[in-house]
């Protein structure tokens, strides 16, 4: 097994300075909805030139570079432990090289880390067994703060909203997260979805469903219907780009749906900015290539 | 567009109205919710005892703060071995959280303006009507465009808090900024906030 520490440092120096081209391209297209001379537009511009100068500079997109997300797909026989110690130096040189900032801090005693790493827990990791024969992927999404903490989760009934427990319920308590986080969490946002599971596996599949490209439906047909009338929906509410008021409010939104007990019915809603850092990378032998 | 040396004048603070953008320049510190939360404990509510070079700190921080805007950031910072700091991403982060010691803490130093993004609350808002003073909305996300308004690292207080929680003292240039929260009353945000709770209602009231 190879050594790939220094491909996961670059790895991670793309995803934090080099924002996805389907993420920018939404981008591009909202600015053209915003009336000229508004802050919604002057907001979206300044992201756009953010983007440039970034990419150009090698330096983090956002200054909050987030929680680390890794999903990693690995072949059979490859060693989870050492793929686990990679990724960890790999975060360590990345942070030294201010393409990550320290973000790892003790909630109990109150004390950054310094190198983002911290206890078991940070950064996320999840490991997937595949074929022998099969790459390696390793795929990384970094998810800011302030977005996060505007993420929300419902228990099905929700009296206050008239929510029941189908897809009508999920559209009523989607709709509500969204007004509820305003441009907190850096609007415009896309969202991810889970109906169903327990509380903390409906949350984790809310973020994972979010690693899809912007635009990508689920292949249920109902499930594809609801997230492009959320979407377009959540943009007639007016908020805008950072909440300034303005015509795009949620770039995407993205469902997956669970199995649940018969007593619990969650929906569980990630925020992710616009600031959408997600990217994949793949080893088959000697190759490496990054997406 | 409108540009701001600071310090600012209270009559330059006054005649800002919410919805404008501002290009801001001169000197000013980062602070965000390990720097709050110790100035209002240690010098304004006194109910932590100073310690370690605090009172030091805190002598430096009246003269750097009155007239000018602290800035919710948690920078990334180049240099911290050499101690040649260099801004390399510095967004604003949330500000709402400072909202139990924003007022407070304005009318302590005097501050004549915040800058963050998300906007704040009553109690903020008020802070800002007494002071007077003026909520800035920067770019979330915008780090590294911002980072080259940055032109300087003057120092930094309280690096014990952590590189993004610590107390940078930066002088800037042309640092784009709009006013949300004015000192004569007014809150984009609350605006915004209530014509989107009224179109929530609607939408919510229509069938399936
Ligand atoms: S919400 Fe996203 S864009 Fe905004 S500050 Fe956090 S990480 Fe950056």
């Amino acid at each position: 097994m190879r050594d790939l520490t220094n491909e996961i440092v670059e790895f991670i120096r793309r995803t934090s300075t080099d924002l996805p081209a389907d993420v920018e391209t939404r981008l591009r297209t909202a600015v053209e909805k915003e009336a000229p001379g508004s802050a919604a537009r002057g907001a979206l511009e300044t992201v756009l030139k953010n983007v440039e100068i970034s990419r150009q500079n090698s330096t983090p997109i956002c200054q909050d570079t987030g929680t680390p997300i890794f999903y990693v797909h690995y072949p059979e026989g490859w060693s989870t432990r050492r793929l686990r110690e990679m990724i960890r130096a790999a975060l360590v040189i990345a942070t030294k090289k201010s393409y990550m900032r320290p973000n790892a801090v003790d909630a109990v005693y109150d004390k950054n880390s310094g190198n983002n790493l911290g206890g078991e827990d940070f950064p996320y990791i999840h490991f997937e067994e595949v074929d022998a024969e099969a790459a390696l992927t390793i795929e990384l999404m970094l998810k800011g703060g302030g977005c996060e903490n505007v993420g929300a989760q419902y228990s099905l009934p929700n009296n206050a909203l008239g929510a029941g427990r189908d897809l009508a319920g999920v559209r009523k308590v989607v709709l509500d997260a969204v007004q509820k986080a305003q441009g907190q969490g850096c609007a415009p946002g896309i969202l991810g979805v889970a109906i169903g599971g327990d509380r903390g596996n409906s949350y984790a599949k809310s973020k994972e469903v979010l690693f899809g490209k912007i635009g990508e439906r689920n292949p249920d047909p109902a499930l594809a219907a609801l997230e492009e009338r959320l979407t377009s929906e959540a943009n007639t509410l007016g908020i805008g780009p950072m909440g300034f008021g303005g015509q795009t409010t949620v770039i995407d939104t993205k469902i997956t749906g669970m199995h649940r007990l018969p007593a619990s019915y969650f929906v569980s809603v990630s925020y992710m900015c616009w600031a959408y850092r997600r990217r994949k990378m793949t080893v088959l032998g000697e190759q490496v290539s990054y997406e | 567009m409108r540009k701001i040396q600071l310090p600012a004048s209270d009559e330059e603070i006054r005649a800002l109205r919410v919805g404008e953008p501002v290009l801001l320049s001169g000197v000013m510190v980062t602070g965000r919710d390990a720097a709050h939360k110790w100035m209002m404990e240690t010098f304004i509510k006194k109910t932590r005892a100073p310690q370690g070079d605090d009172l030091q700190v805190y002598e430096e921080l009246r003269k750097l703060l009155p007239g000018n805007v602290i800035y919710h950031c948690g920078p990334v910072v180049a240099g911290l071995d050499t101690k040649e700091y260099r801004f390399v991403a510095a967004g604003p982060t949330t500000s709402i959280r400072e909202e139990p010691y924003q007022a407070d803490v304005m009318k302590h130093f005097n501050l004549k303006g915040v800058i963050g993004k998300g906007g704040m609350g009553a109690k903020t808002l008020k802070g800002c009507q007494e002071t007077p003073g003026v909520y800035f909305h920067a770019i979330g996300g915008a780090a590294s465009y911002i980072a080259q308004s940055v032109k300087k690292v003057l120092g930094v207080y309280k690096l014990e808090f952590g590189v993004p929680e610590a107390l940078w003292v930066i002088e800037v240039q042309d640092f784009p900024v709009v006013v949300t929260m004015d000192s004569h009353g007014d809150s984009q945000h609350s605006v915004i906030e209530a014509q989107s709770k009224q179109v929530l209602d609607e939408l919510l009231a229509q069938p399936y």
